[in-house]
C-alpha cells in the first residue's frame, strides 16, 4: 500500500521533479487564483492561458524559448484586451472572448504550418509534467516566490478591488494600477507554469482549487491555504493516477483538481443543509 | 443663518467648498456652476429623483470623478487627497456574485486606507471595526460570509466598514437603501453620534425626512431647484419639482396627481 502511494515518487525521479514541480505551480495558482475567484476575473485567466499558445509557436519557430514566447504572447493578450474596451462600447467580456479565439486560432494556423510542431502542440497545451528539469522546478519556484511576494505587498488593495474597485479607489489605492498588477501575476503565473501543465491545463489549476477553497473559507489568507491544498492534493492524486493507470500526467492533476471541486460543493450541501435547521434566516 | 454660505464661513475653513463647479460624465455635464459649501459638524442633503445628478456629485466630491469645471476642495486639498479622512459609501449594485468573505474581514478593510499597503494594524483599528460591527448590530454573525446575508444585513456591513474609517467626512450615497425601518432609526443615530463627534456628512437620498434631518439641503433635478437650510428648502413646491411630479399641496400633506416621467420618488412629503 505505501509503495502504491509513495513508490512512484521514491523510485523514479522524473516523479519527484514532476511533484515538486506541481507543487510550486499548485502555491502560485493558489495565490493568484484566490484573486481571480474574489473578483470574477476567471474569464481572463483562461483567454491569458490561451493567449500564450501563438506565442509558445513562434518562439519556437524562432528558435526562442518557449517561455519567452509565452511571455509576449499574455503580453499581447493584457493589451489587446485592455485596449477594445477603451476604445469600444463593448463588454470586456466580448474583448475577452475575442481576443481569445483569435490568439488560438492564430497559435493553430502556425503550428499547422510545421510539420515538426504537431507533437509539440500538445506539449504546449498539455504540458509535459513528467519531463520536466530540475531546471524548470527551480523558475516554478522562483515564480512561486515572486508571485507570493507581490500578493503580499499589494494584499490591501487586492482584496479592496474584490469588494469594490470604487473602494479601492476612495482608500488611496488606485484600481487601474493595481488591476494591471494582478493581470500581469496571472499572466506571470500561466506562462511558467505552461510546462507543467500546459497552457490549457493551467487554468483549471488556477480556478477549481481557489473556487472549492472560496466555499469553506471566509478569510482570505484561509482561502489561499485551503487552495494551495486541494492544489497539492490534485497534484498528487493526478500524478499518482498518471502514474499506476499510465494516463497524461497534467490531464490527471486538472481532473482530480475538478473532481475536487465538485467534491467540495457537494460537501458544502450536506454540511448547509445541517447548518440551515439552526439559522433558518439567514439567507 | 439663512443663508449657508455664511453659516460655513463662521467656521475657520468648510470641509468641502465648490466653486462653479460642474460635474458628469465624459462631455455631459449633468450639474452645471454649482456654489456650495459644506461647515464642520454639518450635514447637507442631495435630494432627488434617479438621475438628478445626486449620486455624480457625490462621485466628485469622492475623488471618482474628476470635474468638469469650476473649483472644488476638499478638506483643504483636492479630492482624494487625504483617502483616511472621508468615508465613502457608494451605491451597490447586487450581482450574482457576492464575496465569500466573511463581515469583520469586509469591516477591517474600511480601515486600509488610514494603514496604507505596509502598515501594521493596530489595536486602535482593531477597535474601530469592533466597535463599527457592533454599532449597526451585527456583533453575532461577525464571522458569516458576506454571500449569506441578507440585502439589509449587507448594507449593514458596508455601513459599518465606512463607520470603521471614523472619517471627518462622510460622503453617504443612500445610506438606507434596502434598510428597514428599525435599522434605518438605529444607522441615523450612528451618523448623528458621528457627526456630533466633529465629523461633516453629504448624504444623497430620496426620502424626505433624512433629508429634514440634515442642516442643509440641495434639491436636484440635473439643476440645483433649491438650496438653503433644510426647513426652508423642503417645502412642497420644491419637492414636487424635484421629483418632476404634478400634485398639489393639501396643507401639510403633498397629494400626488400624476407623475411627469417614471423616477422612483416620493409619494409624501410631511
Amino acid at each position: 500500500m505505501m509503495d502504491f502511494l509513495f513508490g512512484p515518487f521514491i523510485h523514479n525521479e522524473f516523479m519527484a521533479r514532476a511533484l515538486a514541480g506541481g507543487l510550486l505551480v499548485s502555491l502560485s495558482c493558489a495565490v493568484v487564483g484566490t484573486f481571480v475567484v474574489l473578483r470574477g476575473l476567471a474569464f481572463i485567466g483562461d483567454a491569458l492561458s490561451h493567449g500564450v499558445l501563438p506565442g509558445v509557436a513562434v518562439a519556437l519557430l524562432l528558435g526562442l524559448p518557449g517561455m519567452v514566447g509565452a511571455a509576449a504572447g499574455s503580453l499581447a493578450m493584457i493589451v489587446g484586451i485592455g485596449y477594445i474596451t477603451r476604445r469600444s462600447s463593448l463588454s470586456s467580456d466580448t474583448a475577452i472572448g475575442l481576443l481569445f479565439v483569435g490568439m488560438l486560432a492564430l497559435g493553430v494556423v502556425i503550428v499547422s504550418r510545421s510539420r515538426s510542431f504537431s507533437g509539440d502542440l500538445i506539449h504546449i497545451l498539455f504540458g509535459e509534467v513528467l519531463g520536466i528539469s530540475w531546471a524548470d522546478v527551480a523558475g516554478q519556484g522562483g515564480a512561486a516566490l515572486a508571485v507570493s511576494a507581490l500578493a503580499f505587498v499589494c494584499r490591501r488593495p487586492f482584496l479592496l478591488l474584490s469588494f469594490s474597485p470604487e473602494q479601492a479607489d476612495v482608500s488611496g489605492f488606485p484600481a487601474k494600477r493595481y488591476h494591471s498588477i494582478m493581470l500581469l501575476m496571472i499572466a506571470l503565473t500561466v506562462v511558467v507554469s505552461f510546462k507543467t501543465v500546459g497552457t490549457l491545463l493551467v487554468f483549471g489549476l488556477l480556478i477549481a482549487p481557489a473556487a472549492s477553497a472560496a466555499l469553506y473559507a471566509k478569510k482570505v489568507r484561509t482561502m489561499m491555504a485551503l487552495a494551495w491544498i486541494f492544489g497539492a492534493l490534485s497534484t498528487y492524486g493526478g500524478l499518482l493516477a498518471s502514474y499506476h493507470l499510465n494516463i497524461a500526467g497534467g490531464a490527471s492533476i486538472a481532473l482530480v483538481a475538478t473532481l475536487l471541486f465538485f467534491a467540495a460543493l457537494v460537501g458544502k450541501r450536506f454540511s448547509s443543509t445541517k447548518h440551515r435547521t439552526h439559522h433558518g434566516s439567514t439567507a | 443663518m439663512s443663508d449657508p454660505a455664511m453659516s460655513a464661513d463662521s467656521c475657520a475653513e468648510p470641509v468641502v467648498q465648490a466653486r462653479g463647479l460642474s460635474v458628469g460624465y465624459s462631455t455631459d455635464a449633468i450639474l452645471s456652476l454649482l456654489d456650495f459649501s459644506v461647515g464642520r459638524g454639518q450635514t447637507l442633503a442631495l435630494v432627488g429623483a434617479n438621475g438628478s445628478g445626486k449620486s455624480t456629485l457625490l462621485k466628485a466630491i469622492a475623488g471618482l470623478l474628476r470635474p468638469m469645471g469650476g473649483e472644488l476642495s476638499v478638506l483643504g486639498g483636492l479630492p482624494l487627497a487625504t483617502p483616511a479622512r472621508v468615508a465613502y459609501l457608494g451605491q451597490f449594485h447586487p450581482s450574482g456574485f457576492v464575496l465569500p468573505l466573511c463581515v469583520a474581514e469586509v469591516v477591517r478593510m474600511g480601515r486600509f486606507a488610514a494603514r496604507g499597503l505596509f502598515g501594521k494594524f493596530g489595536p486602535a483599528d482593531e477597535e474601530a471595526v469592533h466597535e463599527a460591527i457592533e454599532a449597526v448590530g451585527l456583533s453575532d454573525i461577525a464571522d458569516t460570509p458576506l454571500n449569506e446575508l441578507s440585502g439589509g444585513q449587507r448594507q449593514r456591513v458596508f455601513i459599518a466598514q465606512a463607520l470603521a474609517r471614523r472619517a471627518e467626512l462622510l460622503l453617504l450615497d443612500e445610506p438606507e437603501a434596502n434598510l428597514d425601518a428599525a435599522s434605518r432609526t438605529n444607522t441615523r443615530r450612528l451618523f448623528a453620534e458621528a457627526v456630533g463627534r466633529g465629523a461633516s456628512a453629504i448624504i444623497a437620498t430620496h426620502d424626505i425626512d433624512a433629508a429634514a434631518a440634515c442642516d442643509h439641503t440641495m434639491l436636484l433635478a440635473r439643476r440645483v431647484v433649491a438650496y438653503g437650510p433644510s426647513a426652508q428648502v423642503l417645502r412642497a413646491d420644491a419637492l414636487l419639482e424635484t421629483f418632476g411630479v404634478v400634485g398639489r399641496a393639501e396643507g401639510d400633506k403633498v397629494v400626488v396627481v400624476g407623475r411627469e416621467h417614471g423616477h422612483e420618488g416620493c409619494d409624501h412629503a410631511d
